[in-house]
């Protein structure tokens, strides 16, 4: 199992295990994370699982996705260099630890 | 080879149920809540001995077709015919029916110009035009709510927001209903709707064109992405056909399912009147409880096997996108109709690259008009029995009496 931890932006934070495959945005809602909306359902039509990945994790989770930038656009919160729609971001086991920042809001 | 409307007449797989029913019979279509639960609990995948296809109707494995994009694929018609082995009726969309690469380019431009972000400034003229609407209905007394209500609302705010200087709401409407039948096998409903495609096809291609639009409507965000290079502009009026196709007899079944539920349930209404914030999230329940698209298909683009069935290159699957939404090892009481859901995941939209683009703009449509419902009204009532009517692809109404009480 991966671990994915989810830290708030009010601070707090949630550490939860997540099958490999899913996304880290689908992780999110199967475990009631606040903060991740996730309103498409992970078409990448939404914007509302922006999340920013922590610095360190940078490389392991690569580079946005074909379409991605268009769609950040999108995003209520400010877009950052490790700005990251969640649902875009597959679940493996070299993801083990990964550390994802929320935004404030999504909507 | 031996072909079954236009795709490969597969042998029973093992491991798949055999089941002799016919999705496509006019009864089912209007009723399909009993075929959804049989489909569920025959097993993940069903044989369909009269079309030689596998019908899947359980939220996960429906799910997974629908997400396997390299497996399942979409360049060989989301339909019965297997463009592989049949020429379709019309020069398939560039979108819809295609694989990447090609459709990831296509639909950039088409996400870029649906985004939530494109989609906000519209909310005002959707707003202004609900409260028209919603107004002049409740002084009219008793109405037909598909036509004056589900119709008039799209056919009046969609080629606004696209651009469009020439309107036809019945041509529009026609030709979402048509492109949807024709996806079923060759029945009446898709032969009667072929028929009127030498009246429609030709306006709506008119339609399409670049001197046709404005040149501050969704669709001059297509051309622009011609004129920038990443499109040609060929397919840019090709991406603006997918708009008319998909974006326009979707959203009028969408609003006609959705009064439906409110209708039949007065309790959620009041829930909604308590709090218009939840209109958005409504009509994700709205989706999910009544499937506007009831089934879409794919193709398996090479042997695979899922949920122990081998699936054979060729095989069309049908996602029983409305059964996947009823199923309850993934919905508590999923016969229920709770606006309060959150029904993350349903699959009325579809899922991965392919799921639904316009979802913003159906969104937008749908929130501006129950928030009205829910500030003017006090309760939808039906005044007569609601009828369905048959459609190969989509789950719409075709007659609903209704009455709004004034708040």
């Amino acid at each position: 199992m991966t671990k994915i931890t989810y830290i708030a932006a009010v601070g707090g934070q949630s550490t939860v295990e997540a099958r490999d495959g899913d996304s880290v945005m689908s992780t999110a809602i199967a475990h009631d994370i606040d903060g991740i909306t996730g309103e498409c359902g992970g078409s990448m039509m939404c914007a509302t699982c922006h999340c920013y990945v922590d610095e360190a994790w940078m490389e392991a989770v690569g580079p946005r996705q074909d379409g991605e930038e268009d769609m950040l656009e999108s995003a209520t919160c400010e877009v950052k260099t490790n700005s990251r729609l969640s649902c875009q971001i597959k679940v493996t086991a070299a993801l083990d630890g990964l550390i994802v920042h929320l935004p404030e809001s999504q909507t | 080879m031996n072909l079954i409307e236009g795709h490969i007449a597969i042998e029973p797989p093992q491991g798949a149920t055999i089941w002799d029913v016919d999705p496509y019979d006019a009864d089912i279509l209007r009723a399909p809540e009993d075929y959804y639960t049989a489909l569920r609990e025959k097993g993940p995948f069903v044989f369909i001995p009269r079309y030689a296809i596998l019908a899947v109707g359980r939220y996960e494995e429906t799910r997974q077709v629908f997400s396997d994009h390299e497996n399942f694929v979409s360049s060989r018609g989301v339909g019965l015919n297997d463009f592989k082995h049949e020429k379709p009726w019309r020069a398939p969309s560039i979108i819809l029916e295609k694989d990447p690469p090609e459709h990831t380019r296509a639909r950039k431009a088409m996400a870029r110009a649906l985004s939530p972000k494109a989609i906000s400034v519209l909310k005002d003229d959707f707003r202004a035009s609900a409260e028209r609407m919603v107004d002049a209905l409740i002084a009219k007394g008793t109405f037909e709510a598909v036509t004056e209500l589900a119709e008039a609302f799209p056919t009046d705010v969609f080629p606004r927001a696209l651009g469009m200087t020439e309107n036809d709401p019945r041509r529009l409407v026609d030709y979402g209903a048509m492109v949807f039948n024709t996806l079923g096998p060759d029945n009446e409903l898709r032969r009667n709707m072929l028929a009127k495609a030498p009246d429609i096809v030709p306006w709506i291609t008119a339609a399409c064109a670049r001197e046709k639009l404005t040149s501050d409507g969704l669709g001059s965000i297509v051309y622009a992405a011609a004129d920038a290079g990443e499109i040609t502009q060929d397919e840019a009026g090709m991406l603006v056909r997918s708009f008319l196709s998909a974006g326009v007899d979707t959203t009028v079944t969408g609003i006609g399912n959705a009064l439906w539920c409110f209708a039949r349930n007065p309790d959620q209404f009041d829930a909604l009147r308590a709090d218009p914030k939840m209109a958005r999230l409504a009509f994700d329940e709205v989706l999910r409880y009544t499937s506007p698209v009831h089934t879409f298909l794919r193709t398996a683009g090479s042997d695979t096997e899922l949920a122990g069935v081998k699936i054979a290159e060729g095989t069309k699957v049908a996602c029983a996108l409305g059964a996947a939404n009823l199923d309850p090892e993934k919905w508590e009481d999923p016969e229920r109709f709770r606006i309060d859901r959150r029904p993350i995941g349903h699959l009325a939209f579809g899922a991965g690259i392919h799921g639904c683009v316009g979802q913003n703009l159906a969104r937008a449509e749908l929130e501006a008009l129950l928030g009205v419902l829910a500030e003017k009204v006090a309760r939808i009532e039906l005044v007569g029995e609601p009828v369905w009517r048959p459609n190969n692809a989509i789950h719409a109404l075709d007659r609903m009496p209704m009455r709004f009480v004034k708040a």
